[in-house]
């Protein structure tokens, strides 16, 4: 029997969809079976970010009206074989679909998966509700910014209230320079307030955006800092004990070589 | 017992009228009266007297009634009519000075309401609202809106280990820190009107202000 995560955040643009498809890529790199399924009807963009939208023939509105088989809604990833999406649908929008047949669907996914990710539309309305009526757990994302903490505890209090309890968090898109000038909140100032677990941390990274308009998960690209950062939630989330990554910024030639030598 | 007497007796058409102080403490205030009905032992015995006890703002329970009324009954002839507080129960001392406890964080979004004073164990986030009739202590950081005395209770205070408020009120007074006034002290602060302006303090100097909020008297 699988897990349902939900990936949430209340504010829009903090890295949802992002987040939903590495950590759902990198979860199928350490060999778990998986399916994620985009909840956000009418706005739909994991399929865009994994580079899947040409595939789509049904969606979660058409299995949810019984228009088709589950299975048939399930898009294959085209770089591994045990990833799964399904999309949302495009032309309806959050009050076509109940959070029951939300969980009834996510039910009937979680014998077959290891994880099931659920990614959640912006905002605490039905969307929001749909999202989180069929997870077991739920990761939060929030960037260091003071609006999208705010709107991260405020959808940290829905949650507890719900059956998934408190949820983890990770905090998206830091800027170590920002940071360490005092101008971007840190993440002991965001944990201080927002008192839950911390999952993780995904420093500001120009792959993410560059992999997202090649349709391409930047988890793929081991070179980059963000993809580093995804990885280590994915072994996180499978119970592995990973130390949170530092997030000084490169080092010279002479720090690697003091790494290297096990002084760094 | 230096100063004045913490017992002042009257004589009415019929009977007499004890006028009990409402500062000390209740003890002290026993061995007091036991030692002014032995010293007049003489003058009070006679005929049968009523006694109206008033025990000004002091509330007492049950336990210490029945003892006032022993102590009384020490002199045979004296009958206790009445024993009266002048602040009435459900006006004041009720709901009003009731402490709710509570632990937990109070987030953006959510509010707590709770009639009389209440102690949180946690925090109040930025964009949580706490609003009691009483006051409130937060044993936490308050980095939301409090508002104490929302009936208009202009004695109310607000406590807090952190005080980092969006927003502070009490009774009909707003403050905006920092704007009005700020606090970078890394200790416990209190928030309190006076002549209608928001000032904030140390809590340890609550004593000052407040005499009624805790009755500690050291041993």
């Amino acid at each position: 029997m699988g897990e349902a995560i939900v990936i949430t955040s209340g504010k829009g643009g903090v890295g949802k969809t992002t987040t939903s498809a590495n950590l759902g890529t990198a979860l199928a790199l350490l060999g778990k079976k998986v399916c994620m399924v985009d909840t956000d009807i009418g706005l739909r963009n994991l399929d865009v970010v994994m580079g899947l939208e040409n595939r789509i023939i049904y969606d979660l509105i058409d299995v949810a009206e019984g228009r088709c088989r589950l299975n048939q809604a399930m898009i294959k990833d085209k770089r591994f074989d045990d990833l799964y999406l399904i999309p949302a649908a495009q032309t309806k929008d959050k009050n076509d679909i109940t959070p029951e047949q939300v969980r009834n669907i996510v039910n009937s996914l979680k014998p077959d998966f290891d994880y099931v990710i659920i990614d959640c539309p912006a905002g605490i309305e039905q969307g929001f509700r749909n999202a989180i009526a069929g997870a077991d757990k739920a990761i939060v994302v929030t960037t260091p910014d003071n609006s999208a903490v705010r709107d991260a505890d405020r959808v940290i209090g829905l949650l507890e209230k719900t059956h998934i309890g408190t949820p983890k968090l990770i905090i998206n898109r830091i800027r170590p320079h920002l940071v360490k000038s005092g101008d971007m909140l840190s993440v002991d100032e965001i944990c201080q307030v927002l008192a839950v677990d911390l999952l993780g941390i995904v420093p500001d990274d120009e792959h993410v955006i560059k992999a997202a308009s090649a349709g391409e998960p930047t988890v793929m690209n081991p070179s980059s800092r963000a993809s580093i950062a995804y990885r280590n939630i994915a072994r996180r989330i499978i119970g592995e004990t990973v130390p949170l990554q530092q997030l000084n910024e490169k080092t010279g030639v002479f720090g690697r070589f003091k790494k290297f030598l096990g002084m760094g | 017992m230096a100063g004045k007497s913490l017992i002042t007796i009257k004589g009415v058409k019929d009977g007499l009228v004890f006028l009990l102080d409402d500062k000390c403490g209740f003890h002290e205030l026993i061995q007091e009266l036991k030692a002014m009905l032995d010293k007049h032992e003489q003058q009070f015995a006679g005929p049968i007297v009523h006694v109206d006890v008033k025990l000004g703002s002091r509330q007492i329970g049950k336990r210490e009634e029945s003892l006032l009324r022993k102590t009384f009954r020490r002199q045979g002839n004296l009958v206790v009519r009445s024993i009266r507080s002048d602040v009435p129960d459900h006006k004041d001392a009720d709901p009003a000075r009731e402490l709710c406890r509570m632990s937990g964080i109070v987030r953006s979004g959510q509010t707590v309401e709770c009639r009389g004073s209440l102690l949180l164990i946690g925090d109040v986030n930025p964009g949580g609202i706490v609003r009691t009739t009483g006051d409130i202590y937060v044993l936490g950081a308050l980095r939301g809106i409090a508002h104490a005395g929302c009936e208009g209770d202009e004695r109310a205070i607000i406590a807090a280990s952190l005080m980092k408020p969006m927003q502070l009120r009490i009774a009909g007074v707003v403050s905006r820190p920092p704007e009005e006034w700020a606090s970078e002290d890394p200790w416990m602060e209190y928030a309190y009107l006076e002549e209608g302006t928001m000032k904030v303090d140390k809590l340890s100097r609550l004593s000052r202000f407040r005499k009624d909020v805790m009755q500690f008297k050291g041993v």
